[in-house]
Parts: structure tokens; C-alpha cells; sequence
């Protein structure tokens, strides 16, 4: 039992990473942009939410937690945002290709994210001395009243940082938005059939650019999130957000476009991704093809999408591809 | 009701351009490179404070700065070539090979099993194995997807690009295996004393044998899709699949062999990552350059003499960077940064080529 | 006379690259209470004309005024504001989305209402017109007619009074066109001021009030329609004096060349595209195949070139002209029909996207049908002798012969394909909406063409959705509805009136 909970624990944060990645890039998939630069966006959002609580806390000896919580969330969202501006202009603006320029975000963005972290490890005194003690714990504070809550139910759902919960939120809002509301009706039509949009008066630039801008800008949360809490607010460059990020796009399949999906689709793949840890008898080699699971697991899905072939299943429509009014 | 009346004329207009000169096209992609130096420079500038100048100089001597740095340039540019080389008849026939990375690596395992099991058999004959059993592991890593996609359509893009993930936890398993020294978690130097699985010096020269087979794929490669009738089914199944149907194409069979032979030279190229260059394995082997290779194949438009331009681009960049970054006291990663930025230009100058745009007070002045 | 005047395009002029003009320093009027038709050659420039009042695209030069103001509209939504709504040709309609959701596309705050309120909108304006959509029905399972319907809904709900219409008519059976024309005539009483884009002269005749007509991009002039005949228009719309009939030359000793029997497919999703289908095509003849459009044409024509598998018990023979020698088609791939020395050709509805290949020139288009010649390297020398033959016989117009297709015209386009598949010497021939978006003397080409080939004895299957076409074209046709074949009938004999029955009412057996 205890090994199911700190399995399901661990899930948990994983899971919120790739959640966060995955309910940002479902948004700028419904517009019908790939963006295969949500690691890169994800990197992006984690350093620029160091940078920004680094610096605060610096410059102050008593730092406010509040503060920490919104400077960070902002450096966060604001970075990502701009990866997706950047990605943007590139795609809708200069019509260069959806996954080349995705790609090129990635390597970008792991690039900025890498050097300014090893150079922020520098500042601080060394490899891995980074440190935002206050606003990591600021973000890793429980709910009120809740996080109170003991035994394994508590320790299973109501013991995580306010951040984990927010996520789930945010994945509701999304799907509400997505189904329910004028504006995501309008967005999903950009996604299906931009010509049709485009001729029932909806302007389908601006929505592809807010749609890929918040989009990223909410998968930019995945990495603060993953450098606040479970890094505790220092930074490591072990690749391990390049890889939630991969995830975070291999989970949009999974949850075929459906951001509601995606709160348990999340934790599942966290859960498979640490399954290694909890499985008793491996060594350290066999381990490694454990963690292939989520990976794996994503593949099977995929297939099994291109199986069952249902109408409602299926990717927008215009997915991937850039759209000009008078291409004739 | 009639806001739209009072409206001014938008300012900006773009219309598809019907061709281009050669030389403009090449002067756009070339101010586009040089811009993003500059954008580059000033960054390099704001961060370490220095003539911009003197780090472009430091930069071409990581690149070309001794004859040893050369031949390493030139091992890293076939290398990423290679791959490009290899991604260039899957893209052409609009298969998005997202795996080179992943095809690399097990390519590399491959390669690095025959060092450490086959090391008694002659050297040719160990040769030889290192080169199949790379082209074949890559194969069936390119096999997979395509035949998901070839019988089900199953999404490729997505369906690579998890296979690169399962490779590199493929590579962390074998790492584990042949961990060398015990505790090190690296495979260290395979046959360090022997050199038994190496790449033997031509002409003198350690690297010129990657050179050798690099050059000898890429010319082939160009025959290959330009001239030969599999080269040319590739291109009716990238322009349309049901004209190659009607054509009486096996779009099923062309997609399979297509990407059996992608993955095989991706394959290869983890051989040349192994037995021609760092003598061990790790999950570092590819180290991304699949992913700069996909954009490498795409700049290109798939025309492999093109592609040997932008491979010497980029690899020159790496270096450049990596000898900034030692030399001014910051890391590597700077250069992934700055091949960011310049894939960015050059992405971003392509719509100059295709397209022109057309300013308001120009189209009145011509009314 | 004080004219009440709704829409004035002024002196305007669009080009497309710096070669293609489609429109030169046009100008035109429409009334208020009105219906127009927009009359016009394929590729004289009327969409791109109404595409600049709907927005989509923007003129290079000249002026729009809409009821007496000048305007600039910059987009789709500048268009709506002014009342004005397009129904194009290929529909704007999401295909997962409902109806109510598709009218409910692109409304700003205030219009915008729940669905409910929606729904009954839309009720309100299929009572005021005779309109018929059901609010909740997916756009996919919508019947063409249904999309149209649900088009025309949409830009009415959306408050337009000034309503064009692009071909409205060429996927519609006559008796759809006749209900068609009748809700125009209900908007027209209403006020509304209607545009109809067309190059069917009789519709023109039947339902407008004033014609337009435009030819190769430039304004020539407007009629009252009391005043015209099909001859005086299309003298007009072609700019010389064209003979309007179709030759059908009587071949003798016609042989069987292809007999279908219980032919039946099944589309993706697992539904009969064709059901049982029989019937026998004979050399020297043309036989006609008509039907609203998907209605299981593709997949007949496919199964045949042995492109679509078919299911069990149909069968498909071909017997070789002179001899006794039968030989079973289905179940059979491209590649083994060429082998087995069956010479079919098949121009097929999607030019670009089927027949050739669209980045390659006219030679690398030719060598599709003889690359296999090759061991290792395809041969390009003959197809290239080929691709200059076909050019010049047929004056393609192309810059060169590696001139990538797809920049030609759609003339152009189908002389390279019907050249192409004409130059393989075939026994069987079949050609799908072969002169689809040509201008009328193309089109005779290609009648001609199919003509030669039928004198030739060769057997020719032609899907056309040009009644008119059909009957002068044919020898037989053969109705499809629903995918099942409802009726052959000898093209000499029947009337339209009798294939279009056949083709919306299924008989009962």
C-alpha cells in the first residue's frame, strides 16, 4: 500500500507536468497548429520562472511568498507565451512549416533554458547552487484545510502543492471553453476548416496566434511547475523536461483533442512512468526498458485511433497546415 | 452597420510570387543567415561584453582554427549529412521520419555489439558486420511506423517520434549491460587498447573514411531520387497517393521500402557515431542531431548537394559556440541557441521566396 | 429614372501573379429586388469578381459602393456587416459540426444566442422560404442538396440582403433546381438582391432578370433577359458564333467489351457505395453515366480500373476485341489489368489530384503510364517524344514541358490527361466529369475526342452531370441513385425529365 502511494504520489507531480503541456498544446492543436516545440516551450517556461524568482529573491532579504508565486508564474507564462509568438510569426504570419519550425523551437528553447540555468548555477556559487527556497515553497504548499486531511486519502489527493489542483482546473476550463463557449465554437472551426471560418467572418490569424500564444503559455506552466516542485526550485540539466514535453504531445493524442481526458490521462502516464521504481526484482539495466512504458503505451493508442477511425476521434481537420486566404 | 465603410485600405498585402531568380533566392537565404550572425553577435555581446568580431574569429577557429579542428568539423558535418541524407526519401514522399534520432541510436547499439561480442573475427569482416547490422537495426526502427501507416494510416509523425524515446531507453539498458568501468554508468572506450571495430586511417587520415562513405551516399542519393524509377515513384506518392494508385504504384510496398531504406542509412550513420568517431555508446550518441538533420533534409528541399551547404552551416555554428563557450567561460548550450535563432532566419526568409508583398502606397502610386 | 441601385462595382481589375489578369476594369451594377446572373465562361473571372464583394479577395483596382457608399471590404466579416453573403461552390460548412453550430460560426457577442435560440431561427427562416434542416444533424451526414440548403440558411440567418450565388445548380438534380428557384423567387419578392453565378444558359433564361456577362476576365455587357436567347448569349459569353450541337456519329457492329454483373462496394466507413450493380458497355458506343453526385460513380468507375475492391459475387469481365477470350477484371490490381493486356484508360474526376501529378511537367506526367519500362532508371525519352506529340496536337498551352501541371489552366490540365490516356490506344475509356470548369471550346475538344474514340470502336463510359450533355453525348445512359442502378435508358428517347426521376427516386422492386 505505502508503495502504491508514493508510487501514485510521484505520478501525481509527473503527471501535472505533462498535463499543463498537454491541455496548452490540445488549445493550439484546435487552432490547427502542430506545435512540436512544447518541450522547448516547457523549458522556457522553467527557467524564466527561476530567472524571475532568482532575481527577486536576491534583491530583497525578507522575499514574499506572494510575490515569489506571481513573479514566477508570470516569467513563466510570458516566456512560453513568446515561444509561441515566435512560433506564430514563423508559421501563420511567414507560412514556414508547422513541424520543422516546432522543432527548431525545441532546440531552441532547451538551448536558452540549459545555458541561462548553467549561467544562473554559476552566479549562485557553483553547479546545482541555484536555489528559490521561498517561492519553491511558496508552490509547494498545500491547499488549506484540505492538505490537513491524513491517512492514505489524504496522502493520496490532498497532499500535493496548490499548483496540482490548478492544473486540473485549468484542464476543466479548457474543455469547458473548448465545448461551450462562442468564442471556443469559432476556435474549433479555425482548427477544422480555416476557409470556412475565415468566410463566416471569423479572423482566423488572431485566433491562431492567441490560441498557440495562451496555448504555450499554459504548457510553459508544465516546466515551472516541474522546476518549483520537484526540483524544489533549482535547475538540473538532465533532459528530464525535454522528455515530459515529448509526453505532454504524446497525451494530446491520447486524450483525442479532449482536454478532460487529460486529467487522467495524465496521471496514468505518470504512474507508468515511474512504474520501474515499484516493481520489485529489476535491475538497474531491465529498469531502462521499463520506462520505455509510457512511450510505448502512447504508441498502442495511436495505432488504436488509426484503427477505430470514429469521426469525433480525429484530429482537426486542418491540422498541420498553414492557411492563406487567396491561395487559389 | 457599415463600420466597414469608414475603413481605411489595409497597408500590407501578400500575394504568391510565380518564381524567383536562382541568385535572389540564394541572396535571401544568405541576408537571412548574415542577420541572424548579427542578432546572434549582439546577444553574444550583451551577455560577455565583447567585440562581436573578435567572437566570430574565435568562432571560425573552433570551427577551422587547426587541421586537426577541421577534420573534427568535417567528421561531425558527414555526420549530420548522413542523416539527412537519409531523411531525404521519406520526406520527399511526405513521410515525416521524426525518428532519425531514435534510428541513430539503435544503429549505434548495433554497432557497438559487433565491437564488444565480434572483436576476434579479421578486421573486413568485423567491417563489415558493424555496417549491416546498423543499416538493419535502423531499418526496422523505420520499419515499424511504416507499416502502421502503409496498412492503417497511423499518424508517423507522432508514431517516430515515441520510437526515439524507446531507443534511447533501448541505449540506457545497454549502457547498463556494458557499463565499463563498473559504477561509471557509461560504456567507456570500446577497445581502447585494440582499437579493434575502428575506423582505419585513409590516405593518412583518421576521418576520411566518414568522408568517404558520406560523399559516396549523397551522390547516390541524388541519382537515386532523381533517376531511378523507385526515385521516381517516391515522388508521385509525395505529390499525390492516389495518383500513384492510379498509376498502378503499390503505395503500401513503396512506403515500407521507402522507409527501410531511411532507417537503414539513419542506422548507418550511428555506425559512423560509433566505430568512426567516439568509440563508445550513450544515450548522448545521437545527441539531437536527428532533429537538426530533419530541418537540414527540409532546407534543402530534399536536394542532397544543397544539403551538404547547410550541414557545414550548422556543424561550423557548434563549433564556433562550444569554443565561445570555453573560451569565455560559459557552456555549450550556447549553441543550440544560436542554431536556433539562425534556423529561425532561415525558415522565416523562405516566404520572402514564395511570396511578395505588396504595400498600399506602391499599389496606389501604380493606379 | 431614380434606380435603385444595391451593389455598384466600379472599374475594377485583380490579377493573380504577374501573369494571370482575372478581372480587367469591370464594372457592375445590381437592383434592389433583383436576380442576376452572372454569366460567364469557365475562367472568365466571375468567382474572383464576387469573391472581392464577399471578401476574400481584395481588388487591385476600382471601387465597390453598397447602396450608395463607397466601401472597403477587407475580410468575409466586412462583407457580413454590409449584408452581403456568398454561397460558394465548394460549401464553408465544418463537417463535424452540427447545423446549429455551423450558423452559429463567426457571430459577434450580441448575436450570438444559445443554441436553443438559434435552432428556432433557423426554423423561422425555413418557414418564410420553404426551407428543410434539421438543426442537430451532423455536417458529414448531410446530402449535397442538405449542405446547400443549410448555406443558404446561414447567410440569410446572418442578415444578408444582397445573396450571391456560385453554381448553385451543377449538384443538383432538376427537380432540386426547381425548388431551388422557387425559394430565390420567394427572397427576390422578400427584397433581396440575388447574384447567380452560372454558364447554363437555360437556367439563366429561366430564373433571372437581368443577365451580365463577362468573358476572359473582361466586362462585356448586361441584358434584360426578356430580351436574350441561349444564341445571343452565348455569343457574348464566346465572343464568336459557336455551334451549339453535340455530334453523336452512328457506329455499326458494336461489341461487348465490358459486362458488369452484382457489382458491390463498400465506401470507408463500411456503407455500400454501390449496390448490384449491372450492366454491359459495348464497343462503339458511348455509354452515359448519370446521377446526383455521390452516387457511387467514383467507386463504379474505380472498380473497374481495378483501383476499389469490390465485394464478393461481383464480377467484372472484359472481352478483347475480335476474339472469344473472356477475362475477369475484379479482384485484379492496375498493374496486373496492364499485364493481362486490357487497354484501359481512365480520365478521372480529380485531374490534379488523381490522374497527374501536379508538381511534375508534362513529361514526368506521360512517363506515369510507362515508367515501369525501365530496369533500373526510368526511360524519359519516349514519354518526352509523347509529352511534345500531345502538346501540339492538341495545342496545350504550357512554357515548357517541365512546366509543373498545376500552373496550367484547367483546359490545359485535362488536354494533358485526355491526350495522355488517348495516346495508350485503349479498347475501354472511361472519363469522369471530363469537361468539369472548361471553357465551351475545350469542351467540344473533348466531345469530339470521346467521338473519335467511339468511332474507333472503342468502348466509352462517360459520367457527366450536364443533363443536357448527356442526352445529346450518349448512347445510353445508365442512372445511378443511391448506388444502385435505377434504369438504362437510350439517350435518343428519353428526356430529362425522365432521367432526373430516375435519378432522386429509387424504383421499388
Amino acid at each position: 500500500m505505502t508503495g502504491f502511494i508514493s508510487l501514485f504520489q510521484a505520478a501525481v507531480v509527473f503527471g501535472t507536468v505533462i498535463m499543463f503541456g498537454a491541455v496548452g498544446e490540445i488549445i493550439t492543436e484546435k487552432s490547427g497548429n502542430l506545435n512540436l516545440g512544447v518541450p522547448g516551450i516547457m523549458y522556457l517556461g522553467g527557467i524564466a520562472s527561476l530567472a524571475g524568482a532568482f532575481f527577486y529573491e536576491n534583491s530583497t532579504d525578507s522575499p514574499n511568498s506572494f510575490v515569489c508565486v506571481i513573479i514566477a508564474l508570470l516569467c513563466a507564462f510570458l516566456a512560453s507565451a513568446l515561444g509561441g509568438l515566435i512560433y506564430s510569426f514563423l508559421t501563420i504570419t511567414l507560412r514556414a512549416n508547422q513541424n520543422v519550425t516546432g522543432l527548431t523551437l525545441t532546440i531552441f528553447g532547451s538551448g536558452v533554458a540549459n545555458f541561462f540555468g548553467g549561467s544562473l548555477n554559476k552566479l549562485a556559487g557553483g553547479v546545482g547552487q541555484i536555489s528559490v527556497a521561498a517561492t519553491s515553497t511558496a508552490f509547494r504548499s498545500g491547499v488549506p484545510l484540505i492538505s490537513k486531511i491524513e491517512g492514505p486519502v489524504g496522502q493520496l489527493f490532498f497532499n500535493y502543492g496548490w499548483l496540482t489542483y490548478i492544473a486540473i482546473i485549468v484542464a476543466i476550463i479548457a474543455q469547458w471553453y473548448l465545448t461551450r463557449t462562442r468564442t471556443g465554437l469559432n476556435l474549433r472551426a479555425v482548427g477544422e476548416n480555416p476557409a470556412t471560418a475565415d468566410a463566416a467572418g471569423i479572423n482566423v490569424t488572431a485566433y491562431k496566434y492567441l490560441a498557440t500564444c495562451i496555448g504555450a503559455g499554459i504548457s510553459g506552466l508544465g516546466g515551472m511547475f516541474y522546476v518549483m516542485d520537484y526540483t524544489k526550485g533549482t535547475w538540473a540539466n538532465d533532459g528530464t523536461i525535454e522528455n515530459l514535453g515529448w509526453l505532454a504531445v504524446a497525451l494530446v493524442i491520447f486524450t483525442t483533442w479532449r482536454p478532460k481526458n487529460a486529467i487522467w490521462g495524465a496521471y496514468l502516464f505518470g504512474i507508468l512512468y515511474w512504474a520501474f521504481f515499484y516493481i520489485s526484482g529489476l535491475t538497474r539495466s531491465s529498469q531502462e526498458i521499463f520506462k520505455m512504458l509510457p512511450y510505448v503505451v502512447t504508441i498502442i493508442v495511436l495505432i488504436f485511433i488509426s484503427l477505430r477511425k470514429k469521426r469525433e476521434n480525429q484530429p482537426p481537420e486542418a491540422l498541420g497546415l498553414s492557411y492563406f486566404r487567396e491561395d487559389r | 452597420m457599415v463600420k466597414a465603410a469608414s475603413k481605411k485600405e489595409a497597408l500590407v498585402r501578400i500575394a504568391r510570387r510565380d518564381s524567383m531568380a536562382m541568385w535572389k533566392s540564394v541572396a535571401i537565404r544568405l541576408l537571412a543567415v548574415v542577420l541572424s550572425l548579427i542578432l546572434s553577435g549582439i546577444l553574444i555581446y550583451a551577455i560577455i561584453k565583447e567585440n562581436p568580431l573578435k567572437v566570430y574569429e574565435s568562432m571560425w577557429n573552433g570551427a577551422f582554427g587547426s587541421v586537426r579542428r577541421t577534420w573534427i568539423t568535417a567528421r561531425d558535418t558527414m555526420m549530420l549529412l548522413c542523416i539527412a541524407v537519409g531523411l531525404a526519401p521519406a520526406f520527399k514522399m511526405k513521410f515525416w521520419n521524426i525518428g532519425a534520432e531514435g534510428q541513430i541510436l539503435v544503429g549505434g547499439i548495433a554497432t557497438a555489439a559487433c565491437m564488444i561480442y565480434l572483436k576476434s573475427l579479421p578486421a573486413w569482416l568485423l567491417f563489415i558486420c558493424m555496417m549491416v547490422a546498423s543499416c538493419v537495426a535502423g531499418a526496422v526502427w523505420g520499419l515499424l511506423p511504416a507499416v502502421f501507416k502503409a496498412k492503417w494510416n497511423t499518424n508517423e509523425t507522432l508514431f517516430t517520434l515515441m520510437m526515439n524515446y524507446v531507443a534511447i531507453q533501448l541505449t540506457s539498458y545497454f549502457v547498463a549491460l556494458w557499463e565499463n568501468p563498473y559504477g561509471s554508468n557509461t560504456v567507456g572506450v570500446i577497445n581502447q587498447g585494440t582499437e579493434e571495430g575502428w575506423f582505419p586511417p585513409v590516405f593518412g587520415q583518421e576521418y576520411m573514411l566518414n568522408v568517404i562513405i558520406v560523399m559516396v551516399l549523397t551522390v547516390g542519393m541524388f541519382i537515386y531520387l532523381k533517376y531511378s524509377k523507385q526515385g521516381y515513384e517516391i515522388s508521385v506518392i509525395g505529390d499525390s497517393q492516389n495518383t500513384a494508385r492510379y498509376a498502378g504504384i503499390s503505395v503500401k510496398k513503396v512506403i515500407i521500402r521507402t522507409m527501410l531504406i531511411s532507417g537503414a542509412i539513419c542506422g548507418l550513420s550511428g555506425f559512423l557515431a560509433v566505430s568512426g568517431a567516439s568509440h563508445t555508446i550513450s544515450t548522448s550518441t545521437a545527441g539531437g542531431r536527428g532533429f537538426t538533420a530533419i530541418i537540414v533534409a527540409w532546407l534543402a528541399k530534399f536536394n542532397t548537394f544543397t544539403m551538404i551547404a547547410i550541414s557545414v552551416l550548422i556543424v561550423f555554428l557548434e563549433k564556433g559556440a562550444i569554443e565561445i563557450a570555453s573560451k569565455y567561460n560559459l557552456n555549450d548550450y550556447v549553441s543550440s541557441m544560436i542554431t536556433g535563432i539562425i534556423l529561425f532566419f532561415i525558415l522565416g526568409s523562405e516566404f520572402f521566396i514564395n511570396y511578395k508583398l505588396i504595400f498600399r502606397s506602391k499599389s496606389k502610386e501604380a493606379a | 429614372m431614380e434606380k435603385n441601385v444595391a451593389v455598384r462595382m466600379q472599374h475594377i481589375t485583380k490579377a493573380f501573379g504577374t501573369k494571370v489578369v482575372a478581372n480587367k476594369d469591370v464594372t457592375l451594377e445590381i437592383e434592389k429586388g433583383e436576380i442576376l446572373a452572372l454569366l460567364g465562361e469557365n475562367g472568365s473571372g466571375k468567382t474572383t469578381l464576387m469573391n472581392m464583394l464577399s471578401g476574400i479577395y481584395h481588388p487591385d483596382k476600382g471601387e465597390i459602393f453598397v447602396g450608395g457608399k463607397e466601401v472597403h471590404i477587407e475580410s468575409p466579416k466586412d462583407a457580413y456587416n454590409l449584408g452581403i453573403g456568398m454561397i460558394h461552390q465548394h460549401f464553408k460548412l465544418v463537417d463535424v459540426f452540427t447545423a446549429t453550430e455551423n450558423v452559429a460560426l463567426g457571430m459577434n457577442k450580441t448575436e450570438a444566442k444559445n443554441r436553443n435560440a438559434i435552432a428556432k431561427g433557423i426554423a423561422e427562416i425555413c418557414d418564410r422560404y420553404g426551407f428543410d434542416v434539421d438543426p442537430d444533424k451532423k455536417v458529414y451526414n448531410m446530402s449535397v442538396s442538405q449542405k446547400q440548403t443549410l448555406e443558404i440558411v446561414k447567410t440569410l440567418y446572418r442578415g444578408a440582403n444582397i445573396l450571391i450565388l456560385d453554381e448553385p445548380t451543377a449538384v443538383l438534380t432538376p427537380q432540386e433546381t426547381d425548388k431551388l428557384f422557387k425559394v430565390l423567387r420567394n427572397m427576390k419578392k422578400d427584397g433581396k438582391s440575388i447574384i447567380i453565378i452560372t454558364h447554363k444558359l437555360h437556367e439563366v433564361l429561366a430564373i433571372s432578370d437581368r443577365v451580365s456577362i463577362l468573358r476572359k476576365g473582361e466586362y462585356i455587357g448586361t441584358v434584360e433577359t426578356k430580351d436574350a436567347t441561349v444564341q445571343s448569349l452565348t455569343e457574348m459569353m464566346v465572343g464568336q458564333k459557336v455551334e451549339l450541337d453535340i455530334e453523336r456519329p452512328e457506329v455499326e457492329n458494336k461489341e461487348k467489351r465490358i459486362a458488369v454483373s452484382h457489382l458491390t462496394c463498400l465506401n470507408k466507413y463500411g456503407v455500400k457505395s454501390l449496390d448490384d450493380v449491372s450492366f454491359d458497355a459495348y464497343g462503339g458506343e458511348i455509354l452515359g453515366i448519370a446521377g446526383i453526385s455521390g452516387s457511387g460513380q467514383k467507386a463504379l468507375l474505380e472498380a473497374i480500373a481495378g483501383l476499389q475492391a469490390a465485394e464478393a459475387g461481383s464480377s467484372v469481365r472484359y472481352f478483347a476485341p475480335g476474339s472469344e477470350e473472356e477475362s475477369e477484371l475484379i479482384g485484379k490490381t492496375v498493374t496486373q489489368i496492364k499485364q493481362m493486356g486490357v487497354a484501359l484508360s481512365f480520365v478521372p474526376e480529380d485531374r490534379l489530384g488523381m490522374g497527374l501529378v501536379g508538381t511534375m511537367g508534362m513529361t514526368d506526367n506521360m512517363m506515369l503510364k510507362s515508367y515501369k519500362k525501365g530496369v533500373v532508371f526510368a526511360d524519359r525519352k519516349t514519354p518526352r517524344a509523347l509529352a511534345s506529340r500531345v502538346k501540339d496536337e492538341l495545342e496545350v498551352v504550357t512554357p515548357s514541358l517541365q512546366t509543373p501541371v498545376r500552373k496550367l489552366s484547367g483546359g490545359n490540365v485535362q488536354k494533358v490527361l485526355v491526350g495522355r490516356e488517348i495516346a495508350a490506344e485503349p479498347t475501354v475509356l472511361m472519363a469522369a466529369y471530363a469537361v468539369r470548369g472548361l471553357d465551351i471550346n475545350t469542351s467540344y475538344t473533348i466531345y469530339r475526342l470521346l467521338n473519335e474514340q467511339k468511332k474507333k470502336g472503342v468502348a466509352v463510359i462517360y459520367v457527366g452531370e450536364d443533363l443536357d450533355v448527356l442526352l445529346a453525348l450518349c448512347d445510353r445512359i445508365a442512372v445511378l441513385c443511391a448506388g444502385k442502378l435505377n434504369g438504362i435508358v437510350d439517350a435518343r428517347e428519353t428526356t430529362k425529365e425522365e432521367v432526373g426521376m430516375l435519378m432522386t427516386n429509387l424504383r421499388e422492386e
